[in-house]
């Protein structure tokens, strides 16, 4: 693109998108706000209650294998009372599985893509907002409503869901699961994905649309490209489970038999495993959907602050995008129990362990973006190698389970859990965090504490690490996953200890964040001014004020070289410092003629 | 090289500079584009049930149930693919800035829609003749029923949906004239409910 062609594009894209006056009352400040960043922190506060409140049902699970039986302190004479403060079976199948749903669709998928979503794409493509402002404000409240219905399956008539995460019928029907608490899980998943379709809709037509000047594909930062790939599996996978969910509804309110077969179907014949089919089409990308944000901000956070160009760049775009399309094609591994024609689960088999390629292709890159890097080990640098670590724990146990021969014996026992807690769990909180303090000067204006970060990173740390690796080892062991208590049986007694020391950990890591939250809510007021680029990186959100006023750009930036253009020696010599920003013009010298390629 | 007008002005829109894949797409086609991407996927999702149950069944059509009427159901397709036809008269016509045009065909279309509707009711709980449910095709009796009442019933929640958003352009178009750009994201959404309907007629109600 010539300069001109440039300036044209800038005068047209400015046109396409005028600056409005900004809000002036509470109501259309924090409430139906149109702006993509308040969109983003509303997300952002609504994920991170969630978060609290599916930890805090973690620990109660945690206390149950430690100590079965025994009353929970805090919780039991509180929340409890009714049950004598002790977690009995049919209160413990609920609690795992609100915990699985509201991690995932409530706290995980807000977080990382509500939040970081909404607030990265469009400042870091150079767009004043999203492409429709007031889709994305439908978007978070449609969202909001699912987050109502979740607490109101809490008080249901006989007690929250209880089907599992997965939801597998007949458990999940009126026969397994009667009660208003699982159908209005069931609801509660099918309008937040609604909510998810309407942002993956504004994410992939904003990407596509709305990037400044310049601002090529492959010269779109990483973060971008993590969210623009999960927008697109959103919006092609959740109506799928929609289609699921909707059917499960009509089971449960209307009496239909979809799912139900065999001698519990009086009626017409229904195929539970029909359900799983339409989960799991679903479910596969769900995993992606939930790490490949994370990937982005670990890719991008990792070339920053080992002040080097992203390793082979481009590779990394085609490994994620490759890993889109695979994810799509492999869902059968989860189903390798229900009886499929093994000619079919060797498929799934290869189709699966050929997705460890790019996922290779990716993880060298980071080893390689990092190698000789000159790195400056800042709390979100520490997240994302956390992520780094974590994820590919979780990335080598998932061979074991993509391949059906291993997996027949690890399906349904704690390896599994352990695998999608280090990949899904572990490796997207590590990534949501190094976001957090990376992008927290942009959004609320002032630093968060350093030294409170480093140790809330450590316990991080060191507690995912030791609560999954605890799981993983249990289940290894044998240990079956969603044992209310696992001791009843004499072979898992001898894990009791493992099991316990596996939950002292997971408490750790729990009151941990206390040091997080506190960081969190106290930076507002007492942290460090933010300049406006503290972290000395080239993206173009960097280049305006922090916070970002609200119409992102003054004018519309003319993008000239890719994100992570660091310690380029040509331009430390010209500029006197390693980075240079995505949208810097840098004069042209006479006979350098060498460096405008070097900056491409 | 001139400097381009305001886009919130209803004259010309500016055109947006082209993307090396997709050139100029306006934002709200390319959203309309992957919206209907994605409501297939949930049709597809029904239509993947629909199939597995069938599939599995060893009696599909229980004695006793009634028949689906495919001449009757024919014709229904029949209106459906004529308003695929009106729709794209009302673009013409919004195109050329001819605004009583685009009201006429909108309305046309939008009643063609209608006569849809009433011919589903019609087929379901009868007017002239007694419906489906009444014949003994309950919902939640047996796997036919169901499949059949949920598919054909999301289509024709997806009928209405576009017959409100066709009298909404209508109305609109009362008040001042809307440009061929808004009645084409209309029209797109249209022909879906009108492809859509093929599949279904054809997975639902050909099939023996």
């Amino acid at each position: 693109m010539t300069a001109q062609e440039a300036t044209f594009n800038r005068q047209v894209i400015e046109a396409l998108q005028p600056i409005h006056a900004p809000p002036t009352t509470f109501w259309s400040k924090y409430i139906w706000s149109l702006d993509h960043k308040t969109i983003g922190k509303q997300y952002l506060w609504a994920g991170l209650l969630f978060l609290l409140v599916g930890g805090t049902l973690a620990m109660m699970i945690r206390w149950q294998w430690a100590f079965p039986g025994q009353p929970v302190p805090i919780l039991g004479p509180t929340v409890l009372r009714s049950s004598g403060g002790v977690i009995g079976p049919g209160l413990y199948m609920q609690i795992f599985t609100m915990h699985g749903l509201i991690m995932i669709f409530f706290a995980i998928t807000p977080v990382l893509i509500g939040a970081f979503g909404n607030f990265c794409i469009p400042l870091m493509i150079g767009a004043r907002d999203m492409a429709f402002p007031w889709l994305n404000a439908l978007s978070f409240w449609v969202f909001a409503l699912s987050q109502c219905l979740v607490i109101g399956a809490f008080f249901g008539d006989l007690g929250a869901a209880g089907a599992g995460w997965t939801t597998y019928p007949p458990l999940s029907t009126n026969i397994g699961t009667p009660g208003t608490g699982q159908t209005l899980m069931v609801a509660a998943v099918f309008v937040t994905g609604v909510a998810s379709i309407m942002g993956g809709i504004n994410y992939v037509t904003t990407v596509i649309r709305l990037r400044a000047p310049g601002m090529t594909y492959m010269r779109m930062p990483l973060t971008v490209w993590g969210q623009f790939l999960t927008a697109i599996l959103n919006v092609l996978f959740i109506p799928v489970l929609g289609a699921g969910a909707l059917l499960l509804l009509m089971d449960r309110l209307f009496g239909t038999q979809f799912f139900i077969a065999g001698a519990a179907a009086v009626k017409g014949g229904g195929d539970p495993i029909l359900f799983q089919h339409l989960f799991w089409i679903f479910g596969h990308p769900e995993v992606y959907i939930l790490i490949l944000p994370a990937w982005g901000i670990a890719a991008d956070l990792l070339a920053f602050f080992a002040r080097k160009p992203a390793h082979w760049y481009k590779g990394t775009v085609l490994a994620m995008s490759a890993v889109t399309i695979l994810s799509a094609v492999v869902y059968g591994h989860h189903m390798f129990q229900t009886g499929m024609n093994p000619m079919l689960g060797q498929g799934f088999t290869t189709l699966t362990l050929i997705i460890s390629i790019p996922a290779e292709v990716l993880f060298l890159n980071w080893l390689r973006t990092i190698y000789k890097g000159s790195i400056r080990l800042t709390v979100p640098m520490l997240f994302a190698l956390g992520m780094v670590f974590v994820f590919g724990l979780g990335g080598l146990t998932g061979l074991y389970l993509g391949a059906a021969t291993p997996d027949i014996y690890l399906h349904d026992t704690m390896f599994v859990v352990g695998h999608f807690h280090f990949t899904m769990a572990a490796a997207s909180f590590m990534a949501s965090i190094a976001g957090l303090y990376f992008w927290y000067p942009k959004m609320f204006g002032r630093m968060m504490n350093t030294t409170l970060g480093k140790i809330h990173f450590w316990f991080s740390a060191v507690g995912i690490t030791a609560v999954f690796t605890g799981q993983l080892l249990v289940g290894y062991a044998g240990q079956n996953r969603r044992l209310w208590n696992p001791y009843a049986y004499d072979i898992f007694k001898p894990l009791h200890g493992l099991n316990q020391w596996t939950s002292y950990f997971a408490f750790v890591l729990f009151f941990a964040q206390a040091i997080f939250i506190w960081n969190f809510l106290s930076s507002m007021y007492i942290g460090k001014k933010a300049e406006a680029n503290p972290w000395q990186v080239g993206t173009l959100e960097w280049s305006i004020t922090s916070p970002a006023p609200v119409h992102n750009y003054d004018a519309i930036p003319i993008v000239q070289r890719g994100p992570h253009e660091l310690s380029n020696p040509e331009l430390v010599r010209r500029l006197g410092r390693d980075w240079v920003g995505q949208a810097e013009v840098v004069a042209e010298e006479p006979g350098a003629a060498r460096m405008a390629q070097g900056a491409r | 090289m001139s400097t381009p007008a305001p886009a919130h002005a209803h004259g010309p829109a500016v055109a947006w500079p082209p993307d090396r894949m997709l050139g100029n797409v306006r934002p709200a086609k390319l959203a309309m584009w992957i919206f209907l991407l994605s409501d297939w996927l949930t049709f597809a999702g029904l239509l993947l049930g629909y199939g597995i149950l069938r599939a599995e069944s060893t009696v599909w059509h229980h004695p006793g149930e009634p028949s689906l009427n495919i001449p009757f159901t024919a014709m229904l397709t029949l209106v459906l693919a004529v308003s695929s036809v009106t729709i794209i008269r009302a673009y013409d016509a919004a195109s050329a800035g001819n605004r009583g045009g685009t009201s006429r065909w909108l309305l046309i279309t939008a009643g063609l829609g209608l006569l849809f509707l009433v011919g589903q009711y019609q087929e379901w709980i009868g007017i002239w003749h007694p419906g489906l449910m009444k014949e003994g095709l309950v919902f939640g009796q047996t796997a036919y029923a169901n499949t059949f009442y949920v598919i054909t019933g999301f289509h024709g929640a997806h009928v209405t949906a576009g017959v409100i958003y066709l009298l909404i352009t209508l109305y609109r178009n009362s008040r001042t004239a809307v440009s061929g750009n808004e009645v084409e994201l209309a029209g797109l959404f249209w022909h879906f409910v009108d492809f859509v309907w093929n599949i279904v007629f054809v997975c639902v109600y050909l099939i023996p």
